[in-house]
């Protein structure tokens, strides 16, 4: 499944293969009752092993932005790989401030 | 212009079948060497058009989702994906960016956007209770 590493407040999700609508559910699970039983101040996102995405990829940044908005936490998104730039770009992700 | 190969596939709207369809639709262009980036744009619109079947199209139950692709002599790519689903009611305002009858599931309202962003043409007509057609061309360039 997914690997995470969780320290100093910091849960890190280390997605990968590719996210569409058939894997998003599943990775919305995982990643939100990791949340609620951590209650991290920080959820990175780890998109280096992501070899594909659409837009259920884009649904799930935002639905995680809002999962660890809800307990006071922020959204970091990091590592995006070159073929995913563009999708991101057009998806107003940016403007979150979210990634790095 | 003139059709040099097609390709017709059905298949039931399940989402595991999302990742097939747009996996068969990259390997019917690859007679025609696509650059990778060309390759990763035709999947991520088809990938768009098999999800809205699958998720808004058949979102009362399961029907057959329909793919019908040409090549062309000119090196075009025309791809058809077709629902008997649900249909759209109002066209322009679906393919706004950010417009989604589906927010409570996480749904973007993108799929529109990505694939007239990713595809050179996109088309889309639709009925109301009879179901949707969506036409997504992309020339492939020539490499010497
Ligand atoms: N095949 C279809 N059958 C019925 N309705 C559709 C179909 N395709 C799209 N729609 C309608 O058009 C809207 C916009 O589609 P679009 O793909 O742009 O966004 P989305 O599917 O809602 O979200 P996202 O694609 O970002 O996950 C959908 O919410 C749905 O109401
Ligand atoms: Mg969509």
């Amino acid at each position: 499944m997914l690997n995470t590493t969780y320290s100093d407040d910091v849960l890190t999700v280390y997605l990968n293969g590719e996210i569409d609508h058939n894997r998003a559910a599943g990775i919305r699970t995982s990643i939100d009752s990791q949340l609620n039983a951590l209650r991290p101040k920080r959820l990175e996102l780890d998109f280096s092993k992501v070899s594909f995405m659409d837009s259920s990829g884009i649904g799930l940044i935002m639905g995680r932005y809002r999962s660890i908005g809800l307990i006071g936490g922020e959204l970091k998104v990091r590592n995006v790989p070159e073929n995913l730039e563009r999708i991101i770009e057009l998806s107003g992700v940016r403007a979150l401030g979210v990634l790095r | 212009m003139n059709t040099t190969n097609e390709m017709h596939l059905r298949f039931l709207s399940k989402s595991t079948n999302e990742g097939f369809a747009r996996s068969v639709v990259a390997a019917f262009v690859l007679e025609l060497d696509p650059t990778i980036s060309e390759l990763a744009d035709i999947k991520t619109a088809v990938s768009e058009a098999v999800t809205n079947s699958i998720v808004h199209g058949y979102r009362r139950g399961s029907g057959t989702v329909y793919i019908d692709m040409k090549i062309t002599d000119s090196r075009k790519v025309i791809i058809k994906v077709r629902d008997k689903g649900a249909g759209i009611e109002d066209v322009e305002q679906a393919m706004k960016p950010l417009f989604t009858t589906a927010r409570e599931e996480e749904r973007a309202g993108l799929g529109f956007a990505v694939m007239q962003s990713f595809m050179d043409n996109v088309r889309v007509s639709s009925t109301p209770g009879k179901g949707t057609v969506v036409t997504l061309e992309k020339q492939i360039v020539q490499l010497k």
